[in-house]
């Protein structure tokens, strides 16, 4: 099984894992591999490494996906098209607001305000909410195929909840009825509501409260367009054209991640495609390792390379045991394996390397 | 330097992801554990138990997370009938949970409160020294900023008071310290770097009190034994199967080794004293053996 099989018929591949397993370098390369197979794809990636970044030509943060030029990728016979963008996460905020707000007067007033702001540069849960509407984004335009590099996370739970846990925020119905007590939906709720907000005012204080009044008040009827797109962002991602793959190291500790967000994929129902292991240690013939080596070396030399093997063959075993465990968790979905390459990943050379392990070349 | 660490009250371990900030975490504890002080290892939102559970002498774990700590804030913290309402109110917790920096905040405030010689928390006892197995670089960053930027937002009120408490006493470098954790490779490298930048830069500046180098590869192999192995694997045409391989990978050990030693002089040249080095272990797992070993190196 190689890369070609794990994506064929897929539309968006989605890559998730926990954080230092190669994830950004390894959607790269799924991406090169199928624009070399004769796809127009274009990736998304988070936080690149700056050599990466450089080599895809992705210097200029436009927010856009730009056509990398095939000459970058040497050796490799670009067919169809790649296209690669890296997330601003603020910008694409920005450009939401202004897409759904009913004038552009409106939209910076949002811009504006501070819960906003606070909102649209938070660390956790923005890269998240926008690396999904950037996706949907896309989905619109006529890309075959759509790869997206995700935030680090230490479940999928956390990443797949970041996005509807603000989008509950904006949307949120229910925080307006609290928020404002003479609305219809106060009315509906009867008297339920007021001891809430009286509650509410003396746990936050009256200014968080009066803000997010203001906040809300400009949002105005977009909450609406928030909930339907949330509606549409859920329906793309349990498409049977979507397919999550999972991005892992060997390690004991991103492989009882990847386990975990197996897990939550399956109880989340999403269309899961498959593994890709990185830095897989290298295995020895079983049963051929000597115990004494005889090498036309100094005897200091050949005791130290035996101590080497013992340390290396310890780690290969490791690594096929969590490579066996995670498979163990699968229904019978593949596991990509792409070696160590005693080097770093993070630019055109690690990303050729691992295009060339994943679609065999 | 490692006493002088380990005299604080909090102390806060982040990294790139990947890098072993929890087997650092517990490797310190144990090393404060072992120093005599009662120490607790707090991950967040991880998998673990809330419940504050005894891992070795003196040395606790516990599993903070947004909603217990609100829970948990709440019984305490709100006169009675207003709390009931609140813990009983989907409206309440959906609201809560949704408000951007919220989550962290609960987290924050629960971290805090372990560190308290008088803890809220009914018949729980105190503890000499809190160590967080912190989110991320920029999320972990992000966290430590979090108690600050609230103060600001709710300006008064409870929440607003709360959060300026928290924030001061993160702010105060003899009762809070932060503490880096990387591998020998460039990006971990570069996110520790830019890390420092961003903490020097808070409207709360803090300091890197120690940066931990973690895995580096063993010098086992000068320029002069990689080019004997070389040679040796060019020239013997009787080596095959296991012995190939084994020089193979004695070259790829010592080609990594090359680029662990680089990196690990960007960050000397960076840190100096307050750069701390753990081997790379070649084990099958990090049992308590394992981090006891590492403990030991972080004393030495």
């Amino acid at each position: 099984m190689n890369a070609l099989e794990l994506l064929e018929g897929r539309r968006i591949c989605i890559c998730v894992g926990a954080g230092g397993v190669g994830k950004t370098t390894t959607s790269a390369a799924l991406a090169v591999g199928m624009a070399a197979h004769g796809l127009k794809v274009a990736v998304v990636t988070i936080d690149p490494a700056r050599r990466l970044a450089n080599a895809l030509g992705l210097e200029a943060l436009d927010n856009e996906p730009r056509l990398v030029s095939p000459e970058r990728l040497t050796g490799v016979e670009i067919r169809g098209e790649l296209w690669a963008m890296m997330l601003d996460p603020k910008r694409t905020f920005d450009d939401l607001i202004d897409r759904v707000a009913p004038s552009a007067e409106r939209a910076e007033e949002i811009k504006r305000n501070g819960v906003y702001r606070q909102l649209s540069s938070a660390v956790s849960g923005s890269q998240e909410f926008t690396a999904i509407e950037k996706l949907y984004e896309l989905a619109e335009a006529d890309y075959d195929l759509l790869v997206l590099d995700t935030p680090p996370a230490h479940n999928a739970a956390e990443f797949l909840s970041a996005p509807g846990r603000l989008t509950a925020f904006l949307g949120g119905g229910a925080l307006q009825t609290l928020l404002r007590p003479t609305g219809i939906g106060m009315r509906l709720l009867g008297i339920g509501a007021a001891p809430v907000l009286g509650a509410l005012r003396l746990v936050t204080g009256v200014d968080l409260v009066s803000d997010l009044t203001t906040f809300f008040a400009l949002l105005g009827g977009m909450t609406d367009e928030f909930n339907a797109r949330a509606v549409r962002v859920d329906e793309l991602l349990h498409a049977p054209e979507t397919a999550f793959v999972l991005v892992s190291s060997a390690q004991d500790q991103p492989i009882d991640e990847a386990i975990r967000f197996r897990e939550n994929l399956r109880e989340s129902e999403m269309p899961f495609a498959g593994a890709i292991v990185n830095r897989v240690s290298r295995g020895f013939p079983q049963d051929d390792v000597p115990s004494e080596w005889a090498f036309d070396l100094m005897a200091d030399l050949t005791s130290r390379v035996a101590a080497c093997t013992a340390d290396h063959v310890v780690l290969a075993e490791r690594d096929a045991a969590n490579i066996e465990r995670l498979g163990a968790a699968f229904s019978g979905e593949p596991i990509l394996q792409v070696p160590d390459f005693s080097k770093d990943i993070h630019d055109m050379e690690g990303l050729l390397a691992i295009h060339r392990v994943l679609f065999d070349d | 330097m490692l006493n002088d660490l380990l005299s604080r009250r909090l102390i806060f371990v982040t990294g790139k992801g990947g890098v072993g900030k929890t087997t650092v975490a517990l490797a310190l504890g144990l090393a404060a554990a072992s120093a005599g002080r009662r120490t607790i290892v707090a991950d967040l939102g991880g998998v673990g138990d809330q419940a504050e559970l005894e891992v070795a002498p003196r040395l606790f774990r516990i599993s903070v997370d947004p909603q217990g700590a609100m829970d948990e804030y709440l019984a305490v913290k709100v006169p009675g009938p207003a709390a009931a309402v609140l813990r009983q109110s989907r409206l309440f917790q959906s609201f809560a949970m949704a408000t951007p920096g919220m989550r962290e905040l609960l987290c924050m405030g629960k971290l805090w409160e372990l560190a308290q010689f008088e803890r809220r928390t009914p018949d729980a006892d105190a503890y000499d020294l809190v160590i967080v197995d912190a989110p991320a670089s920029g999320h972990g960053a992000a966290l430590l900023r979090t108690p600050r930027t609230f103060a600001e937002i709710a300006r008064v009120g409870p929440i607003a008071n709360q959060a300026r408490t928290i924030a001061d006493t993160i702010a105060d470098p003899s009762f809070t310290a932060v503490v880096a954790v990387s591998t020998p490779e460039e990006m971990p490298v570069n996110e520790t770097l830019e890390l420092r930048a961003a903490l020097a830069s808070a409207p709360d500046p803090l300091a890197l009190e120690l940066v931990i180098l973690n895995a580096r590869y063993p010098d086992r192999f000068t320029v002069e034994d990689a080019a004997v192995l070389r040679r040796a694997l060019e020239n013997d045409a009787r080596l095959a199967g296991a012995a190939q391989i084994a020089l193979e990978v004695a070259l790829a050990e010592h080609r990594r080794a090359g680029l662990h030693n680089e990196q690990e002089q960007r960050l000397r040249a960076e840190f100096g004293e307050r750069l701390r080095v753990l081997p790379y272990l070649f084990e099958r797992g990090i049992e308590l053996p394992q981090l006891e070993l590492l403990a030991e190196r972080l004393a030495a």
